[in-house]
């Protein structure tokens, strides 16, 4: 298929370019086609100019899955918005599938709905091996079916007019249709194409240049509809990351010099970051001999001077509590994060969910005050490091960071971080230490204290996990351990009085309030907004303080007739059989709201695996206000 | 003064560390015990080094043997069982400048923190391993141990031990990247103090089993070596553990060995017809990962930023 300039020309001027706010687009490939570079590509040049845009790889499972296959798609979503875009969306509105048997995985994860613009490499079609041609005609009928709007492209061929290896050309030739569709200048994107392949030498970049070229001409020429989803540039400087690179950025802002992991999905690419950034500014990751091992010489790290991180997955973290109970009991400063995936046990590990929560705070044995920060966007993924670290060195103990494999995985763009010189560690205090202020010189009212490091003269002690009495010396005296555990406890509830109340996204009163932590924000908002518009009376907050509380919860709460928490971990569908309002289990955060502030708060949680798309919300609180207007 | 430093200078008046300096809570271990020894003999080896007490720090995990730290008026971590070898690890990592100790026993190093054990002879950081091997578990009253003999009655084996013991000496031999490792007995002073000064001495992890007596569960186990000092092995090499000669000849049983030969380590470690005493390997040139870790020490607040100011902008639109 030749396609001339005059031919571009006339179906130009024929397609319409309808104005949206926000569209989904996804590409899918076999592994190793470069749909995943291809995805980033095109956001990234979204996101310069402007757009708003959250990106989801589509990972498969195994390392090399078998091609064409329903378990191998490998990939990028790209939800793209004029304004701000908080999560990954509903349904796709076009997908580029390089071959057809790698879309089913996004069907059955629900990702396409009847309509969805589906692009297709039509090259299957005239394979040699008849067993591919049927199914791939078998599929197209299928897709018709489905009323997916197909569009057989010519991808491959049109490839192989400037490559011999059209597997490795295929990724350019697709970010030529999507740049087409979505009426990017061209110019721009050239520029961007040769600047990354400017290494690799001119034949290269010519090849791309031409792959890309051929892909846009062709969407010139044969696609009618496209699309343009408005842009404005910010005045300020952007960065654009995954939540996992914003940790490790965070990590290296706070000053944190010792990161302490054993590999475990999804929170290993944390530890992949730092591996190769890390040492610039002095510091090192250590990939223990397993997760316990991590801990401990985490917090040998902290102890002797720094304060380190360890960084683990839910697996990764049952086998940690013994030593968090440690760094509680003995006040070690450390920063723990755990990226959650989907449990119990071995799980999903690759997929999102929220189940951890009870287990950071409840998982050690005896009672082991811990302080436990969710954030809730890529940017607080960076921030929250910083905090941590300096809650862990003011409070001196372990502090907690609970994110998400959607946090992990999804980009999105932020205003670039203004490094300061004061979110770094101080460097280790080697003064001389009054020889009259014990270890443990609890504060009696906060039950704060400041530490001797080693080699602070006039400071020797012995640290141990055993109860112990200022001085650190062994005590089994009941006075002595009831007043050191009122002593660790106490600290949050200082922590908590230095909180301000979460904000209410919406109005302070109404019918329904509905309560989220982490990486369900922009869901949780984008569908509460959508109610809200439409005149219902429904509020949301999110929570980034886990352990201690924000204050004023219950204030908050009793300005509603009803809260319900939205989450992303298991609890007891109401009306399934056996359950009742007595042996129903709620989600976990509507667990602790309901014991802290003996609120009737109800729950929603479900386990898909995936984000919950705003979609879902809408639908859960949609019934709720059918519920309520029938009460009524 | 020459040879020493100028910022030593200012350090006037010089200051002398006694035994008592190094000298924690009265020791609780029972009458008898052979943990006193090695106490005594590491309190003794800092005064003779003159160790900051401040500059000095011991890890332990859990056991009788990891009270070790409270009885030292050093810096000390008294840890979790098994565990404390990662933590030693950790703090080495950012401290070429601490004098460090690892005090663990056999429960402690070869039961539950076996895993640890293996990885931080590999790792090769620079400190002192101290392995108090009773042959039991004496804190939580008497549970047989992985090197507790076979036929060994206990709590949790009244009928005896049904396994042959493990070899902690055997086991650290086969330890990639092993760099000293030593055996020595708490009834024998001198060559105790020996064997933990050469430990402290070499760069690297030095691992030293101490066969300990305890006077409450395994009191047999030792009496016979002890009486009959033909049942240990003397290790002698110029490169070896030091031994007044007129200590030597009290064990009848002497061999030339020489400590770079791992072959040979390893036969002798593994021969069962006595308890080789003295140094069994050494490589002084094993990797060393602490170098790795503490290559970056000493980066200005500057440098950082500007390190990670570098990171960010890769990631600007």
């Amino acid at each position: 298929m030749s396609t001339s300039t005059a031919d571009a020309e006339i179906a130009k001027s024929a397609s319409a370019v309808q104005i949206v706010d926000q569209h989904i687009v996804e590409i899918v490939s076999d592994s190793g086609e470069g749909a995943q570079t291809c995805g980033q590509m095109f956001a990234d040049l979204c996101a310069r100019n402007g757009n708003g845009i959250w990106t989801v790889e589509i990972i498969p499972a195994e390392i090399e899955p078998p091609s064409r296959s329903r378990a191998g798609a490998s990939g990028n979503r790209i939800r793209l918005g004029t304004k701000p875009v908080t999560n990954a969306g509903d349904c796709a509105d076009i997908v580029v599938a390089l071959n057809e048997q790698v879309l089913y995985s996004r069907i059955d994860a629900g990702a396409l709905r009847a309509g969805t613009v589906v692009f297709v490499d039509r090259t299957w079609a005239e394979s040699d091996d008849a067993d591919i041609r049927a199914r791939y005609a078998e599929a197209m009928k299928d897709f018709n079916d489905r009323n997916y709007f197909v569009v057989e492209a010519p991808i491959e061929s049109e490839c192989r007019k400037h490559t011999d290896d059209p597997r490795k050309g295929k990724n350019m030739w697709v970010l030529g249709l999507l740049c087409a569709i979505y009426d990017l200048d061209r110019g721009g994107v050239n520029d961007n194409i040769t600047k990354r392949f400017a290494k690799k030498g001119d034949a290269v970049v010519k090849k791309n240049l031409d792959l890309f070229a051929d892909g846009y001409d062709w969407t010139l020429a044969h696609v009618q509809q496209r699309y343009r989803v408005p842009a404005k540039k910010s005045t300020q400087p952007m960065v654009v990351m995954n939540g996992n690179q914003a940790l490790g950025l965070g990590v290296m802002a706070a000053g944190i010099e010792v990161c302490s992991m054993y590999p475990i999905t999804p929170a290993t690419s944390v530890s992949h970051f730092l591996a190769t950034a890390l040492q610039e500014t002095g510091g090192f990751v250590h990939q223990a001999e397993d997760e316990i091992a991590a801990i401990g010489f985490a917090i040998g790290a902290s102890y002797a001077g720094k304060t380190a991180v360890t960084v683990t997955s839910g697996p990764g973290l049952a086998l940690k509590t013994e030593f968090l109970g440690y760094a509680v009991m003995a006040e070690v400063p450390l920063v723990v994060i755990v990226v959650q995936r989907g449990g119990p046990s071995t799980g999903l590990p690759t997929k999102i969910e929220q189940g951890d929560l009870l287990a950071a705070l409840y998982a050690s044995p005896g009672d082991s005050p811990k302080i436990i920060l969710a954030p809730a966007t890529i940017e607080e993924c960076f921030h929250f490091v910083i905090t941590a670290r300096k809650l862990a060195e003011e409070f001196r103990g372990p502090v907690m960071i609970l994110t998400d494999a959607n946090l992990a995985t999804g980009q999105q763009p932020f205003p670039k971080p203004q490094l300061q010189a004061d979110w770094l560690a101080a460097p280790v205090d080697q003064a001389h230490w009054d020889e009259k202020v014990p270890p443990f010189d609890w504060d009696a009212e906060t039950g704060l204290s400041k530490r001797p490091i080693p080699g602070q003269r006039g400071g020797e002690y012995i640290l141990t996990g055993l109860a112990h009495d200022e001085e650190s010396h062994v005590a089994y005296e009941s006075a002595i351990n009831q007043k050191t555990m009122e002593m660790r406890s106490r600290k949050l509830a200082v922590l908590q009085s230095a909180l301000q109340p979460p904000e209410v996204h919406g109005d302070a009163s109404g019918d329904l309030l509905v309560i989220g932590w982490g990486s369900t924000l922009g869901a949780i908002e984008e569908a509460v907004d959508i109610l809200r518009a439409e005149g219902k009376r429904v509020s949301s907050i999110h929570l980034r303080f886990l352990s201690p509380m924000e204050p004023g919860l219950k204030a908050i709460f009793q300005n509603f007739k009803n809260v319900m928490t939205v989450e992303v971990n298991y609890s007891d569908p109401v009306g399934a059989p056996y359950i009742t309002p007595e042996s129903r289990r709620y989600s976990q955060l509507a667990q602790l709201l309901r014991s802290q502030t003996l609120t009737d708060i109800d729950c929603w949680s479900q386990v898909p695996g995936s984000p919950i798309p705003p979609s879902r919300i809408l639908a859960e609180l949609r019934r709720r206000f059918d519920m309520l207007t029938k009460e009524n | 003064m020459q040879g020493l430093r100028n910022e030593w200078e200012a350090e006037a008046p010089q200051r002398t560390c006694t035994l008592e300096d190094y000298q924690g809570a009265a020791p609780r271990w029972c009458p008898g015990c052979g943990d006193h020894a090695v106490l005594n003999a590491v309190q003794k080896l800092a005064r003779d080094k003159q160790l900051p007490p401040e500059k000095t720090m011991v890890v332990s995990g859990i056991g009788c043997s990891s009270r070790f730290p409270h009885y030292m008026s050093t810096y000390g971590f008294h840890g979790l069982h098994g565990r404390a070898f990662p933590v030693a690890c950790g703090v080495r990592s950012r401290r070429p400048d601490l004098h460090m100790f690892v005090v663990t026993g056999d429960g402690d190093c070869c039961a539950i923190g076996t895993a640890h054990w293996i990885h931080a002879i590999r790792y090769n950081m620079d400190f002192t391993v101290l392995l108090l091997d009773n042959n039991i578990y004496g804190l939580t009253k008497n549970q047989t141990s992985p090197t507790t003999h076979i036929g060994e009655k206990s709590n949790t084996h009244p009928r005896g031990n049904v396994l042959p013991p493990l070899n902690p000496l055997s086991v650290t031999l086969g330890i990639t990247n092993a760099s000293f490792v030593a055996q020595t007995v708490d009834w024998n002073p001198p060559h105790l103090f020996n064997t933990i000064r050469s430990a402290y001495e070499h760069k690297g992890t030095s691992f030293v089993r101490i066969l300990q007596r305890c006077p409450h569960f395994t009191q047999h186990i030792f009496a016979e070596a002890q009486n009959d000092m033909s049942q240990c092995r003397l290790l002698l090499h110029e490169d070896g553990i030091p031994l007044d000669p007129q200590l030597q000849r009290l064990f009848p049983n002497r061999t030339a060995h020489n400590p770079n030969d791992l072959a040979a380590a390893r036969r002798i470690a593994s021969s069962e017809d006595a308890y080789p005493v003295g140094l069994l390997y050494r490589d002084p040139n094993a990797a060393r990962y602490d170098l790795q870790t503490q290559a970056g020490l000493g980066r200005s607040q500057a440098e950082k930023m500007a390190a990670t100011e570098k990171w960010l902008s890769r990631y600007e639109l």
